[in-house]
């Protein structure tokens, strides 16, 4: 969490996003949904500040935070990468897909790339099970994936 | 609708859209503006066919033809053959994978004929974004007539005589469930929709909300009279981004056409209802834990009872259903209880829709009667077995179901069956399974799911699913012992006896219907160290074919581990206590000389 320095901008945006909500605590899943869009994901600094601002313990803001997979504590990569691990995907060969991401990115499911460019994330299924084995980059969806595609795909990303 | 002579129906579900079927729209718009016809035809976005495996999809009515695997560079053909001069381009047809001709009338097509569409009457016909389509199929028919003509009670008497039954797993008698919400007397009630689909492999809630949003929005309000509620509210996973959009133009339309808000048809009836988001929990699917989330809380799930009927969200009275279920309401009232309950078998009334998947031709969303047999979707919609392999099982009810082998094929399906052969219904998930899936993989995936989706509530769940996890990697990684299997079946009567909630106690399901069904493939893991199917990776065992090796020395160069020896232009041998089974060999070698077990 050192790489987050909370500005006064950024109490600024989670005070109006808790005020649009009327500072309900009842609707802290939303405002958390709205705070990981506006930072990119969920750092310690301001879960205390929508805490202090809910007037709820930060216990309990963590809490909600670490028991629901879409929200990170960590920052994503600028392309994140999704592999759907569904049943429908899994039997039709999704580990060794991710298995090759794994093998050209260096990097462990849930970890960044040095660079920042990759996050490596699994996910159950997107519900494109037509397209199976399915990889999400970003919002763009790669469907019927082969292993010996990855390297072609990630080279497409040059930036 | 009527004044066109051509539809061009797009398919606009997540898996077409992931194939570029926006493009398909746009240039078929521009071909059509370019040739001169935008008074001829007209392009329709439409929710889910069905048939994703072969999309994106193209459908031309009143004809029905039936383009598949359409590409943007196809637009100008259909649009300068078919709509201007009538002649089908044959190349995009589907073709009968059995007499390899192509089928002309989509009605002619297996995958459709043994199907009735109720909860996706509208899936594939209508444009889900235009209020006045859903209108034009009797859309909110049914809302006007019960607030006009039906007192509550009546309208919940239609609801228990049509015999539905909870589409979300658990099978409770919807309108029943309405009656006991509908007793519970409380200054405020709420109408919830569950579309927090997270089995994963089922995706007919997504469909229906893409496809078909105001079925949804009608049936709530239907329930809201009937229990005395003016709220609803809809719980919907925040991966599901194209659901929610078009089920919040749904509800805006509705607005401006009074069929929600205050007044409802100026009949004095009032409803709206909100979006929550999930936000990734499998557990939140359990109507407890759905209730604790949309207050902002843990998804964890409380004891029942009392049940959410009478304490429920925020401590009211608050009826839960899932997606598909409302979706068949305003059929059961505009076709009337006995025509529904006509439908399907004695005690599992209409019909149910499966989301097909894995190793299976026709990979896709279907929906059939109740008490149509597994060989029936497997073979005749599903289109049989990928590649011509062997069936092994189907998996239904996801991470709360069981497997299905050869001798359920002619099993009727129902709630009821499905529960006796071990399994159950579940949200309606179908994963087809060859002879090259290991059982014992299997079982350990959905552990794997339910140990990183146990909420930890409860011992049972958390403690006991991660023993079984750990005691099935065991069996995988060849290092189990007959006693494994026993312990495993004797855990798993104790999560299920013990564990809190509906997920934590049937979580040990995939284990004990696999060993129940596959003993043998369990048995050759522990005793003879051998995987059946091949998947299991420490349990290969790689050998060189002496007849077949050229001694080319490529696989001793390749080995990491230095377990191949032998002379050069001789056969060589594998040594296999050194071998890590990593493959890299059988990869090498281009004499197929490496044999796998």
């Amino acid at each position: 969490m050192t790489a987050f320095k909370l500005q006064e901008c950024h109490k600024k945006t989670i005070e109006d996003i808790c005020n649009s909500y009327n500072n309900d605590p009842g609707d802290l899943i939303k405002i958390l949904h709205k705070c990981q869009t506006a930072f990119g994901y969920l750092p310690e600094d301001v879960q205390r500040v929508v805490a202090k601002i809910l007037n709820i313990s930060v216990a309990k803001v963590y809490g909600v935070v670490t028991f629901y997979s879409f929200f990170t504590m960590t920052p994503k990569g600028k392309h994140a990468i999704s592999v759907c691990m569904g049943t429908a995907c899994y039997v039709r060969g999704a580990e060794k897909v991710l298995d090759e991401f794994k093998e050209q990115l260096k990097i462990k499911v849930g970890g960044v790339t040095p660079d920042g460019k990759f996050s490596l994330d699994c996910l159950r299924c997107v519900g494109a099970c037509g397209l199976a084995p399915v990889v999400l980059i970003g919002d763009k969806v790669y469907g019927r994936l082969e292993a010996y595609q990855v390297k072609e795909i990630l080279d497409s990303y040059e930036d | 609708m009527s004044h066109y002579k051509m539809h061009l129906l797009v398919c606009g579900g997540t898996g077409c859209r992931a194939s570029e079927s926006e493009k398909i729209t746009e240039n078929l718009n521009a071909e059509i503006k370019k040739l001169g016809l935008e008074n001829e035809a007209q392009v329709v976005v439409t929710g889910c066919f069905g048939f994703c495996e072969k999309g994106p999809i193209v459908k031309i009515v009143p004809d029905n033809t039936f383009y598949t695997q359409v590409k943007p560079e196809d637009c100008a053909e259909i649009v300068s053959e078919h709509v201007l001069k009538g002649r089908k381009v044959s190349r995009l047809l589907y073709e009968d994978p059995e007499t390899q001709k192509h089928v002309e009338d989509s009605k002619h097509m297996g995958f459709y004929q043994k199907q009735i569409r109720i909860a996706l009457r509208n899936c594939g016909f209508i444009d889900p974004e235009n209020i006045d389509e859903y209108i034009a199929r009797d859309g909110y028919a049914a809302l006007g007539n019960i607030l006009t003509e039906m007192s509550p009670q009546q309208a919940i008497d239609i609801m228990k005589k049509s015999g539905l039954r909870g589409r979300g797993g658990g099978g409770f008698p919807t309108g029943l469930k309405w009656e006991i919400a509908s007793s519970n007397k409380a200054d405020q009630k709420y109408v919830v929709c569950n579309a927090d689909e997270g089995d994963p492999g089922a995706f007919m809630d997504r469909s229906i909300l893409e496809g078909d949003p105001h079925s949804v929005i009608e049936a709530m309000a239907i329930c809201g009279y009937c229990i005395g509620a003016n709220k609803g509210i809809v719980y919907i996973r925040a991966e599901y981004p194209l659901a929610i959009k078009r089920l919040k133009i749904a509800a805006r339309q509705a607005r401006v056409y009074g069929l929600l808000g205050n007044d409802v048809l100026g009949t004095g009836f009032s409803f709206d209802i909100e979006l929550r988001y999930g936000a990734g929990a499998f557990v939140c699917g359990e109507e407890t834990a759905l209730i604790k989330s949309m207050e902002g809380l843990r998804g964890e799930p409380t004891v029942k009872p009392p049940f959410p009927a009478e304490k429920g969200y925020l401590g009211k009275p608050t009826n839960v259903n899932n997606v598909e279920t409302y979706a068949n309401v305003p059929a059961i009232f505009l076709k009337g209880p006995e025509w529904f309950a006509s439908i399907g078998t004695e005690k599992s009334k209409g019909t149910k829709v499966f989301a097909l998947a894995g190793k299976i031709n026709n990979v896709g969303l279907i929906e059939v009667p109740m008490g149509i047999t597994l060989r029936e979707v497997i073979f005749e919609i599903g289109g049989g077995i990928k590649d011509g392999k062997k069936f092994k099982a189907v998996q239904t009810g996801g991470p709360s179901g069981g497997c299905l082998t050869e001798k359920h094929l002619d099993t009727p399906i129902d709630f009821d069956n499905l529960i006796a052969a071990g399994s159950m219904m579940g949200s309606g998930g179908m994963i087809v399974m060859d002879e090259d899936d290991c059982m014992v993989s299997v079982a350990k995936f959905y552990l794997e799911f339910t140990v990183e989706e146990s909420c930890g509530k409860c011992a049972p769940c958390r403690i006991g699913n991660k023993r079984l996890h750990e005691i099935l990697e065991k069996i995988c990684n060849g290092k189990g012992t007959e006693a494994d299997i026993e312990y495993l079946k004797n855990l798993s009567k104790v999560i299920k006896d013990t564990a809190l909630c509906g997920l934590g106690q049937t979580s040990p399901n995939p284990v004990l219907s696999t060993i129940e069904h596959f003993l043998d493939e369990y048995k050759a893991h522990v005793t003879e160290r051998i995987c059946p199917a091949g998947q299991c990776k420490a349990l290969k065992l790689y050998t060189i074919i002496p007849e077949k090796c050229t001694g080319c020395t490529a696989c001793t160069r390749a080995c990491p581990v230095g377990a191949i020896s032998g002379e050069k232009r001789q056969p060589h041998i594998i040594d296999v206590d050194k071998c890590i089974r990593c493959g890299a060999c059988y990869d090498k070698c281009k004499f197929t000389a490496i044999h796998v077990q």
